[in-house]
């Protein structure tokens, strides 16, 4: 225990969490770090492109205010301002931070930190390492912690799941139930404060970009004991990704940042190899329609693009897939620039990006929404917070490329201070302390037993995939009230039918089944979240587009979604946005931003 | 490729273990083939509906995935006697039938998943980290040269998957600190800021489980997924700790 006995349970060893743990056991105080994979194996390691943070090397002009603008710009005004400005006000320096912890990033000929295009912005102002920066950094952050770990002030509870949070009965957040991985066993780890970092939700969407620990599950169990979750229905679809059997594989924005092209044959059905079709019979659709900022539009927009040509079927070869042109670029600047990404997409398809256009498509990429905080990263539970993707706040309607590394550390940084500042002033548990501990433990078990008892027809992973495949049609790219009412519908009857699943593994040490059995139920909920919070929202902003109401309209939905969770469903509030900064504006593309 | 007809199925082999008390054994799969099938979606697919080719209902395989584009290193195993990971072994590459194996110089907890922890423990043998002053603003950390950073950056992609050490003849029951930790040594050795704490890095390595244990066999560069180049990482370092030993000893 430290000195003055604070302790912190992080859940989450991702960017953010890594982030927050850092910064208290740099002040002293103790980490208990929960994590369901090694956290060097967690999904930061999937981001690729880079690092957004206004450094201004390139002599363009860029500033922090114009960072800040264009991600409200981007997110198309959902966002509450303030912490957005602080996030790029920080974010030059959380730069060199990791620079100083050695991270590889790229240089210029000077030496300094070398900058790359990405979407949404006309700046140079991207640092990366390759294009496997997610991974540097994380790397980074897990070295630091490692090194908190020799010294004590770090305890790693690596492959252990949390399974809820304990509360008492004025509900606050008193620590939480995890469970052991291989052995099943539950245990209730007492914290003065809890930090959610558990990232996005991809896998309700069945494939996605993101890794299979991406269930939302830990951040599902907080919202059905009382905290909020906002802005559920904002899911990010990358315009970019492979289609796969088993996940689709992102290409990252920085493919196009370093001049990649966006085409499909003119001519419909044309089966001629990519490289014999002459320049005039290529259609770059993207820089047609939006001459200001090309392929480098931001994702909502793109992704649509790219997602209406293959639905009026001009595709390549009338198939859900358009050309992503890297081959008119150098090898050698390719390898040096993009070598990372080019691998994964010559390993998994076979053709080398090099010379043949890839062949991409969208993919369910990032959730905007999440947990509700404040501008110090607290919920609404006390002593419960959340940093990184699970949290709501910063992206607003569309999150822009090379942001959310950014916002993850960011998240974390803001996290660890409000953390320690609550735990030094909550007033500790009186004498029947420890039955709080006792009865949530004893309820979880109770679920736990259940769930192996018990013995039906229904299977759990056809369950998953019926749900992610309902998702994936209807509560992403384009959405209509009558699809996504029948999808609610259909998630009512998945979660009867789940009440008939049987756990298909009698050997339960080390079991997948179990922990699957219960991310499925708790994505159940949170689909439900995301889906109604679609069907509600009548308008078209950033990431969610319906063509009965395709216009943003401030009036009505200037709003933050809010989901309560009940034993009948979720119940929807609203919340104003703070837009105390930048009013706001129409946004289009295809003209250079105005501020 | 050549136009060799597809396969109706895909048969795999897998060796199996309840729990680390209990032996292994093999049982056998059959899964209808679709392309661009890899091991995970077989096992995927074996997992919804756990029955052996001869029709017996079994326990589900367990296994380790995660990021599936060979950036996490989790989903480790020997892939017909070769280590490697199996989110990118494609099974249209693969002779049949396939067999799949736990990497074999780990404790195996059950089936394909095996325990890894000693490969951390390495790292913090070897402070594999840059000692930070604090992580208040301090500005940006030292210039340097885009080519020294290449070389940095192939080290720093190691994802401690552990096929260094399963390929590695020397490397059994974890009586060598192996490729994988020398060659994060030589990644921070080789930072200006890294290097101020070059000496407690390179005696990390020094003990009779350090360096020296390396038999030349150089198994663990080819078995590298990331191409990082260990036996480099080994020679430099090598070179290192015999110039420190040798100015220990006159400096004693």
């Amino acid at each position: 225990m430290a000195s003055n006995g604070l302790k912190i349970a992080i859940v989450g060893g991702g960017l953010a969490g890594l982030a927050a743990a850092m910064k208290i056991a740099e002040a002293g105080h103790a980490v208990d770090l929960f994590s369901v994979v090694p956290v060097k194996r967690s999904h930061s390691v999937c981001a690729q492109g880079g690092i957004n943070g206004a450094v201004n090397t390139k002599g363009e002009g860029d500033s922090t205010w114009e960072h800040f603008d264009d991600t409200v710009y981007g997110g198309d005004f959902l966002t509450d301002q303030p912490p957005a400005k602080a996030m790029c006000e920080m974010a030059p320096s959380i730069i060199y931070l990791f620079d100083r912890m050695g991270v590889p990033f790229s240089r210029t000929p000077e030496g300094l930190l070398d900058f790359r295009r990405f979407g949404g912005t006309k700046h140079h102002r991207t640092a990366f390492a390759g294009a496997s920066t997610g991974q540097q950094l994380l790397y980074a952050l897990d070295e630091q912690v490692r090194r908190y770990e020799v010294n004590g002030k770090v305890r790693k509870f690596e492959h252990w799941e949390m399974m809820s949070l304990v509360l008492d009965e004025h509900q606050v957040c008193r620590g939480l139930i995890a469970m052991d991985l291989q052995t099943l066993e539950l245990k209730a780890f007492p914290a003065d404060a809890v930090i959610m970092a558990t990232g996005g939700p991809g896998l309700i969407f069945g494939k996605s970009t993101n890794s299979m620990v991406c269930t939302g599950s830990a951040v599902s169990a907080c919202y059905q004991q009382g905290a909020r979750y906002a802005n559920g229905e904002f899911i990010q679809v990358h315009p970019t990704s492979i289609p796969g059997e088993d996940k689709l594989r992102l290409m990252s924005e920085s493919a196009r940042g370093e001049g990649g092209r966006v085409w499909v044959p003119r001519k419909e059905g044309d089966v001629r190899p990519p490289s014999t079709i002459p320049e005039n019979e290529r259609w770059y659709f993207l820089e047609d329609k939006y001459p200001a900022y090309g392929n480098l539009v931001p994702r909502d927009i793109a992704t649509r693009e790219i997602f209406q040509v293959c639905i009026e079927g001009k595709g390549v070869g009338g198939q859900n897939q358009v050309y992503l042109d890297l081959t008119h670029i150098p090898a050698e600047t390719l390898d040096r620039k993009l070598g990372a990404i080019l691998e994964i997409y010559e390993m998994f398809v076979g053709d080398d990006p090099r010379h043949v256009p890839m062949r991409i498509f969208p993919g369910v990429h990032y959730s905007m929404g999440g947990l509700w905080v404040d501008y110090n990263q607290r919920t609404n539970i006390p002593g419960l917070l959340a940093a990184g993707e699970c949290d709501f706040s910063i992206h607003g309607a569309n999150r822009l490329g090379a942001n959310s590394l950014v916002s993850c550390v960011y998240g974390g940084f803001i996290a660890a201070p409000a953390a320690i500042e609550y735990a030094k002033n909550v007033e500790r548990n009186g004498a029947d302390g420890s039955r709080v501990y006792d009865q949530e433990l004893k309820m979880q078990q109770e679920i736990n037993d259940k769930l192996i008892k018990q013995s039906g027809t229904e299977n759990q992973y056809v369950l998953h995939q019926e749900m992610g495949k309902w998702m994936t049609d209807n509560v992403t790219v384009v959405r209509y009230n009558d699809k996504l009412k029948a999808t609610d519908n259909k998630l009512l009857e998945l979660m009867d039918r789940y009440k008939h699943i049987s756990i298909n593994d009698s050997n339960l040490w080390a079991t997948m089944a179990l922990p699957h059995a219960r991310h499925l139920a708790n994505m159940l909920e949170l689909a439900r979240v995301i889906t109604l919070g679609a069907l509600n929202r009548n308008e078209s902003r950033g990431a969610h587009y319906k063509p009965e109401f395709p216009d943003r309209d401030d009036e009505n939905f200037l709003k933050t979604t809010i989901a309560e969770y009940s034993g009948e469903g979720p119940v929807f509030s609203y919340e104003p946005v703070d837009i105390s900064l930048i009013k706001p504006r129409k946004r289009d593309y295809s003209k250079a931003k105005k501020n | 490729m050549s136009a060799k007809p597809s396969p109706k199925t895909v048969e795999i082999h897998i060796r199996r273990r309840a729990n680390p008390d209990s032996p292994q054994y093999w049982e056998q799969f059959e899964i209808p083939y679709r392309p661009n099938l890899n091991i995970i979606s077989c096992l995927m697919e074996i997992q919804k509906n756990p029955v052996t080719k001869a029709g017996e209902r079994t326990t589900p395989p367990v296994w380790q995935m995660n990021c599936l584009e060979q950036v996490c290193g989790i989903c480790t195993m020997v892939i017909n006697g070769r280590v490697r990971q199996s989110c990118s072994a494609l099974i249209d590459n693969l002779e049949q039938p396939i067999k799949l194996e736990p990497m074999s110089k780990f404790p195996n907890v059950r089936d394909l998943v095996v325990d890894r922890s000693q490969m951390f423990d390495h790292l913090r043998r070897v402070h594999a980290w840059v000692e930070l002053d604090g992580t208040h603003d301090l500005g940006p950390g030292p210039r340097m040269d885009q080519d020294d950073v290449q070389e940095r950056y192939a080290y720093s992609r190691c994802m401690t998957c552990g096929c260094c050490l399963e390929a590695c003849p020397q490397y059994e029951g974890n009586n060598y600190i192996g490729p994988q930790a020398i060659a994060q040594v030589r990644l921070f050795n080789m930072h200006p800021s890294g290097a101020m704490n070059r000496t407690e890095r390179l005696e990390g390595i020094m003990g009779e489980d350090g360096i020296t244990n390396c038999g030349n066999a150089q198994n663990c560069v080819k078995a590298c997924p990331m191409n990082i180049p260990l036996t480099r990482a080994i020679y430099e370092e090598n070179r290192e700790t015999v110039i420190h030993g040798l100015l220990g000893w006159l400096k004693g």
